[in-house]
């Protein structure tokens, strides 16, 4: 904390073990350490069930960390939720209500009145390309705008940095892309801090200004890559020399830590 | 975009009315021909089974008491039944609210389904007399478990994950339940309805012939004493009538409330 200015966000040495019963206990996180600029991009990859959801959770205090602190902007806030807008994995619009009123439920919660939460939300539809859909409801929505409204009702919230789970996981590639160019875009336009969890590595640096790689369970950080491509990012990039270098990294750190799974 | 919509909404497959009935009143209407034709050939004594036809004219001669004595079965039914859906939305928030609740009802609630009604219910013609008490309890204690046990079920089926949304959001355990839990929990609470409702009229029914002053379960009682088979078996069929009204009224309830929970399945086989 000698620096002029802290970062946005920190993780020190965040472990996490989940009791299994019996005296035993499986550690999933083992001394998580990286940070966030304010204004950064961090995608974070990892192999599958190495407890990236996890530091999620830990991050936005619906879970407790066995060891470690979070901070932000200099100030520990582990255990605390209101400095973190959560997206998980799945994108839980609920069928009970429109579209407005699921990206408008963030503020409504934190006890703003309706018409404000609503109006709040309703003026970033056009953005999010929702506009038209403000009464429609969630099954009559298309697999890329469910994730829109999603990421909408996350970044309406207004809080200090965005947790992204995965957020195009479950779309068809065609699709992922359309959203990554959007969400490359809108994030260029606004001075977010996110932390984007991803099992694409393309994704991962098409979009970031820094990749963090998670070693396999317990998850310690494996590589701090700093993504050096200009910005604005145009689809053309992807297939540069220097996008494939980086993707040539990554791929070999990730492929040296799926080949060697540890802990039970 | 909007008219997409509107075009997939218009040609997705809707079950009317006429098609949803017509099945049914096949089946029932072959039944009561084979019942006329097998009495009629047979020459059964009226008095054992009467035809179908002589059910259905002694029926209408008698309308007017049987029609006064189902207003009051009507009536106790939606006591009853409002006296139990206010016990079992009390109960379930208490348990959801509540571990240590949970813990100590559950058991108690299962048990007071081991109470035999048919012992209980001549015992509370003896507690309360012959008015309108007894039935409402008889009715709110067969019909109050399925409906507990449904909301508590639907509560208890919240999505994890949503919840910790919630929790992200900073909501405390009460907006949780009213943003999330209780939501969730009303379309096994509208199927938990039906099987009470069916119950309802039947407790009903059991409950006033053991003992009361009007009422169809009196009606048939008195009927079968004086060997009018064919009035109780009128009586039955306004039962079996009724019944089924209040069934078809949950489903109108039921698309009044969850709106969104029969559209959104509508488009998931459409
Ligand atoms: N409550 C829990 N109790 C015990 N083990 C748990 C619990 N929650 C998660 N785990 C374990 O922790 C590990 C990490 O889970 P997590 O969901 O964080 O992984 P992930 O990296 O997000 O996986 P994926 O890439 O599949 O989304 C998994 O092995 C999981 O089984
Ligand atoms: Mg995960």
């Amino acid at each position: 904390m000698a620096e002029a200015t802290p970062p946005k966000i920190e993780l020190r040495g965040i472990g996490k073990s989940f009791p299994l019963g019996h005296g035993q206990v499986r550690p999933v996180l083992d001394d998580i350490a990286f940070s966030a600029r304010p204004g950064e991009f961090v995608a974070v990859i990892g192999p599958s069930g190495c407890g990236k959801s996890t530091m999620f959770n830990i991050m936005a205090g619906l879970e407790t960390a066995s060891s470690g602190e979070v901070l932000v902007d200099g100030d520990v806030v582990t255990g605390q939720h209101e400095h973190f807008a959560y997206m998980p994995q799945k994108d839980l619009l609920f069928p009970w209500r429109s579209i407005l009123e699921n990206t408008s439920l963030g503020l409504e919660v934190a006890g703003e009145t309706k018409k404000t939460a609503r109006a709040r939300a309703a003026s970033l539809f056009a953005a999010f390309g929702l506009s038209g859909f403000e009464d429609a409801h969630p099954f009559e929505l298309s697999g890329g705008m469910r994730q829109r409204a999603a990421l909408l009702r996350t970044v309406v919230q207004g809080r200090d940095v965005l947790l992204l789970d995965e957020p195009f996981g479950a779309l068809d590639s065609l699709t992922r892309t359309d959203m990554q160019s959007w969400l490359q875009g809108v994030w260029s336009q606004n001075a977010w801090t996110a932390v984007l969890i991803t099992h694409d590595i393309r994704e991962a640096i098409y979009l970031a200004d820094r990749v963090v790689v998670l070693s396999a369970r317990p998850a310690s950080v494996r590589l701090n890559l700093t993504i050096d491509l200009p910005r604005p990012r145009e689809l053309s990039m992807t297939t540069s020399a220097e996008f494939a270098g980086y993707e040539r990294t990554l791929l070999a750190t990730l492929h040296e830590e799926t080949l060697s799974p540890r802990g039970p | 975009m909007k008219n997409s919509i509107t075009v997939k909404r218009a040609t997705a497959p809707r079950t009317t009315a006429l098609s949803a009935l017509a099945p049914p009143a096949a089946i029932l209407t072959a039944l009561v021909i084979t019942w006329q034709v097998a009495v009629t050939a047979g020459g059964v004594q009226p008095a054992i089974l009467p035809s179908p036809q002589r059910i259905l004219q002694q029926g209408w001669e008698a309308r007017t008491t049987i029609w006064d004595n189902t207003l009051p079965t009507l009536q106790e039914t939606f006591l009853g039944f409002a006296v139990s859906l206010t016990v079992a939305w009390t109960l379930a928030i208490l348990i959801d609210f509540s571990p240590w609740l949970r813990r100590a009802l559950v058991p108690l609630l299962v048990a007071s389904q081991a109470i035999p009604i048919i012992a209980i219910a001549p015992l509370m013609i003896i507690w309360f007399g012959f008015g309108m008490l007894p039935k409402v309890i008889v009715i709110a204690l067969v019909t109050f478990f399925p409906v507990t046990v449904g909301l508590i079920d639907g509560f208890n089926r919240t999505d994890r994950d949503a919840i910790n949304l919630l929790r992200s959001m900073g909501a405390n355990r009460w907006k949780q339940f009213v943003y999330v839990r209780l939501p969730s929990a009303l379309p096994s609470f509208f199927t938990a309805l039906r099987i009470g409702i069916a119950y309802a009229v039947t407790g009903a029914i059991f409950a006033e012939y053991v003992g009361a002053e009007r009422g169809l379960g009196i009606y048939m009682a008195v009927m079968k004493n004086s060997f009018r088979t064919d009035l109780v078996l009128a009586a039955v069929a306004v039962t079996a009538f009724v019944s089924v009204c209040l069934f078809l009224l949950t489903y109108v309830a039921e698309r009044a409330i969850i709106p969104w929970h029969s559209k959104e399945r509508r488009s998931w086989h459409g």
